[in-house]
């Protein structure tokens, strides 16, 4: 599907995205099971997650402590009061026939992000951050039997997420893209998820309708589920926005309802009409009181709060004086921008270190499919190498040989260094020697330089390092050529 | 053992027991196997249990009768043979609900009231007959059989805890605990001629309740004397961190306040609790209220005013918690399915078509509709308020007076199958037990003398005192039940 540009043109979408993260918490939300995925099936269960006959939940106050700090990075309000309700709705993986959550008094509201669009940054809504739990999960393959069953793994029941929903302030998917990006790096500086999108620990849909442009009302939405993974998000939504353009230019109306993307036929496609939607039959959930948050609760937690994406990266400019770009490139990551911090003060040299982890390290882990987390090169160890090139010990050059082995090999730099006998040369008598000896060698060159052709040092300094195989000090070389050429 | 000593052994107080077992005139395992052989006897009549756990009850009697024999210290309750609802958890046994739904379905774990219990030396001897999921007021809606009234076997027991009031009022056990959603203790309490008793909502822990409609459903005691039930009380009370709704508030000893009398006492007596009385019931009723005044309390008419819309409130509401509460009945994890089924769709239709029985279905789809977008507002909003106003009228009249007194029950127990096809009828028979169950306050029903007529049923007076007041509730019950208030005439 691909509509004119020219058509695409007198469009804008209108999209609202509602997110699921889930909360890094050790028990699940209303019961004292492990959250820990990947075990056997049904292994960490209980009558609570379960749903047995009699069970009652009972509140965990780490994913409440949890919630609030994602909402308070969220610029949201807390609620002094908020209260869980039942969504009721019959799923074999549901199984008290209703998802414990929250309504019409969330745990936080009224919040904001600040995404990039178009070079500008732009503020989008956050309508509210609620705590709710997760249903377990439908195995349909994989089992002895599964021609003929669906199995159900309850061990997710009852784990705590957060749903964040976002106001429709969002236009385009590249947006969105960004949207989901400085939310995922939000969380993971909070350490309120690992955001593992595989593993299910952050889930998006979104609310997509389009419009014409500088229009005030806005068209019939659809809401797009399924959305597991950045690149799946952008493309479903890239895919819908046409979608529900063509359907506008043929005359025709957008049906509201729920759409599934389909990531290997790349499109979506209708799972739910209107008429077909769920009555969730909300109430609040009587087996829990209000959760009350004091003004003390929140103050710890507001103090707890590290140093988020956005004050790092103006600190990054201002006390270390990198370039806007760098700066937000290191703090994308709170990994990154903790390695990159390391190395700047071991080091004392920050814009080195800067440039040294963004290119040369980042190239290098690329290449090995490595995260930084598994980077074989220490902070300290980048550090040290920096120091040697600040102090001149050693070329650029071999600065990045040397790392390239330190990466391969797990070793420190001196240990590389002397290993392949690196260090560099700085004797101006041992290169004056050496100097001469190409003279000597190469009468022809030495003559035109004198007469005049200057470049001809360049070839020079070439041979010099050649001869060294790079170890001569380049500055000190140039010196000594041009005195004993001159 | 003759069958007189085995009489003995079933008509005894708790007090009776621990005197018993003290100066060694009987074991723990002689009152059990005095209890079995009774129920052998008597329950093919009367049919208040719906299983037996003598396994599990003889160990804990010689667990018992070693302490005895040990000089250890006992518990509260050592040696007290108790029936269960059915609605309530016991480790090991079936919990059925007296539903075709859970005919098979074996308790994982102790409710806390039963832990409790046990903890205290109690012998948990069975589970007990009641409409299924607690939904009724006769005990006919049972999925297995109706439970007889041992006052007149054609007559119901009242509901929805019929059977754990008809084994107490039978002797088929000395003690036993009752679930209270809309007066299913009170009710069945007062049909069978004994004392049963509703904590404040939160006094009790539901852990290990099968939820009917939890924003009112209660655990409590039922017993053939107030001290009994005080004794019940005293252990099963009391904060439990697994229910987030028990009320972390301290237990007071309520046997010591019970002897206490009720001179100065303040007692209201609600007009609105007085029309379309049954006749001999209003007369016993009026007797009772006589006699507080010769024990001292004044006696004075107050007015509920909320009270004609609790019935519709209290309808909406429990339906509204029991459409949810029985979603996870679906045939998926456990309990009944429906063998045959085309699709999911269809077996969870059809597991819960034929695992419910016809009341707990109409309960369900009530409730569906009253959440249902749309209606929500009309109804369930709505019916919150009104409850948020039978409760004012409650705290506004505990101003005044100590404690309230009604009729349980407009009427005494009426004959198996006289209401079961007017659902509405049955509904009023709640009508006074209702309104304390949506302001929450504790209250008690005890007997107060019988009709004057054949064959002379039991009538129920109910007290009632404001929330975490149970003190003074059993204070004023013990003061009624010592004047002879059981058997005004």
């Amino acid at each position: 599907m691909s509509v004119a540009t020219e058509v695409r043109t007198k469009y804008e979408a209108v999209i609202g995205l509602e997110v699921h993260v889930q909360l890094l918490t050790q028990s699940k939300l209303f019961c004292s099971c492990s959250t820990r995925f990947g075990d056997p099936p049904n292994s960490n269960v209980c009558p609570v997650c379960l749903g047995l006959p009699g069970a009652l939940p009972v509140l965990n106050r780490d994913a409440v402590t949890m919630a609030m700090k994602a909402a308070m990075a969220l610029n949201c309000a807390i609620n002094t009061r908020s209260r869980f309700a039942r969504k009721n709705y019959f799923y074999p993986d549901l199984p008290k026939g209703y998802q414990i959550s929250q309504y019409d008094e969330p745990l936080s509201q009224d919040g904001w992000i600040e995404i990039e669009a178009n070079g500008a940054r732009r503020r989008i809504g956050i309508t509210r951050v609620h705590l709710e739990e997760d249903a377990g999960k439908s195995l349909h393959e994989g089992f002895p039997d599964s021609e003929r069953k669906s199995y159900i793994d309850l061990n997710r029941s009852g784990v705590p997420l957060i749903e964040i929903v976002s106001e429709p302030d969002l236009r385009t998917s590249e947006e969105s893209y960004d949207y989901l990006t400085r939310l995922k790096t939000l969380m993971l500086y909070l350490e309120v998820s690992n955001c593992n999108m595989e593993e299910g620990s952050l889930r998006c849909d979104a609310n997509v309708s389009v419009r014409h442009a500088g229009a005030s009302e806005f068209g019939t939405k659809t809401e797009v589920k399924n959305l597991n993974s950045f690149r799946f998000l952008q493309k479903a939504l890239e895919y819908e926005i046409e979608r529900q353009i063509e359907i506008v230019e043929s005359g025709g109306t957008i049906e509201q309802e729920t759409r599934l993307w389909d990531s290997r036929e790349q499109r979506t496609y209708g799972m739910r009409s209107k008429e077909f939607a769920h009555d969730y039959r909300y109430f609040p959930e009587p087996d829990l009181l209000p959760l009350i948050i004091t003004e003390d609760w929140k103050d710890e937690v507001r103090r707890s709060l590290p140093e988020l994406p956005e004050a790092r990266r103006q600190r990054f400019i201002s006390e270390y004086a990198l370039p806007e770009y760098d700066a937000a490139q290191l703090t994308a990551s709170k990994i990154l921008a903790n390695y990159f911090e390391e190395v700047a003060k071991a080091s004392g040299e920050p814009k080195l270190a800067a440039n040294w982890v963004l290119s040369e390290l980042l190239y290098l882990l690329k290449e090995a499919n490595k995260e930084i987390t598994d980077s074989p090169v220490s902070a300290a160890s980048l550090a040290e190498l920096l120091a040697l090139l600040s102090k001149g010990t050693v070329s650029g050059k071999m600065a990045k040989e040397i790392l390239a082995e330190m990466f391969r090999a797990g070793k420190r730099a001196a240990e590389v260094m002397s290993a392949q006998g690196l260090e560099q040369i700085n004797d101006a008598e041992k290169i004056a020697a050496m100097v001469r000896e190409i003279m000597a060698g190469n009468p022809k060159q030495v003559e035109q330089y004198r007469k005049g052709k200057t470049a001809t040092l360049g070839w020079f300094v070439g041979q010099v390092m050649k001869a060294t195989r790079g170890q001569a000090n380049p500055q000190l070389v140039q010196d000594v050529l041009k005195r004993e050429l001159g | 053992m003759d069958s007189k000593i085995a009489m003995d052994l079933t008509a005894l107080t708790i007090d009776q027991i621990r005197d018993l077992l003290a100066s060694r005139k009987a074991t723990a395992l002689e009152l059990t196997e005095a209890h079995f052989a009774r129920i052998e006897q008597k329950d093919k009549d009367v049919r208040a249990y719906l299983s037996l756990c003598s396994e599990r009850a003889r160990e804990q009697a010689r667990n018992i009768d070693r302490k005895v024999a040990a000089g250890e210290p006992l518990g509260l309750l050592a040696g007290v043979p108790v029936a269960v609802k059915d609605v309530i958890l016991a480790r090991g046994t079936r919990a059925t609900c007296a539903s075709r739904i859970l005919e098979n379905y074996v308790a994982p774990y102790d409710a806390t009231a039963v832990r409790r219990l046990e903890e205290a030396g109690a012998i948990i001897l069975g589970k007990t007959n009641c409409d299924e999921f607690a939904m009724g007021s006769s005990t006919e809606n049972s999925g297995f059989y109706p439970t007889h009234n041992p006052n007149d076997l054609t007559r119901v027991p009242g509901g929805s805890s019929g059977g754990s009031a008809a084994a107490v009022a039978a002797n088929l056990a000395i003690v036993s605990l009752g679930s209270d959603t809309g007066g299913s203790i009170r009710q069945p309490a007062a049909l069978c001629g004994i004392a049963g008793m509703m904590g404040t909502y939160g006094r009790v822990s539901r852990f290990g309740l099968v939820a009917f409609a939890s924003s009112l459903d209660h655990i409590g005691p039922f017993g053939r004397s107030v001290r009994d039930v005080a004794r019940v009380l005293q252990v099963i009370a009391g904060r439990d961190p697994k229910d987030s709704t028990s009320a972390d508030i301290p237990v007071p000893d309520y046997v010591q306040a019970l002897d206490a009398g009720a001179p100065g006492l303040k007692v209201g007596v609600p007009s609105e609790y007085f029309k379309g009385l049954n006749p001999e019931t209003g007369d016993n009723i009026q007797k009772g209220i006589d006699l507080f005044g010769k024990l001292g309390c004044s006696v004075v008419p107050i007015s509920l005013p909320h009270t004609d819309y609790a019935i519709a409130c209290y309808y909406i509401i429990c339906t509204a918690e029991a459409s949810s509460n029985l979603a996870r009945y679906d045939g998926v994890r456990y309990g009944f399915r429906s063998p045959e089924h085309d699709d999911l769709r269809d077996m969870y239709k059809k597991t819960r078509d034929r695992g419910f029985g016809p009341e707990v279905k109409r309960r369900i789809m009530l409730g569906t509709h009253v959440l249902s977008s749309g209606y929500y507002d009309a109804y369930y909003l709505k019916a919150q308020k009104v409850r948020t106003l039978i409760t004012r009228d409650f705290l506004e009249a505990f101003d005044d007076v100590d404690v309230i007194v009604t009729p349980t029950s407009p009427l005494p127990a009426f004959k198996i199958g006289e209401k079961v096809d007017d659902p509405l009828q049955m509904y009023l028979a709640d009508i006074y037990t209702v309104t304390a169950s949506l302001a929450g306050i504790p209250g008690i029903s005890v007997p107060c003398g019988r009709t004057k007529c054949e064959p002379h049923l039991p009538v129920g007076m109910q007290l009632l005192a404001k929330h975490f007041d149970e003190a003074r509730l059993l204070q004023v019950a013990q003061a009624f039940e010592k004047a002879g208030g059981f058997e005004v005439a």
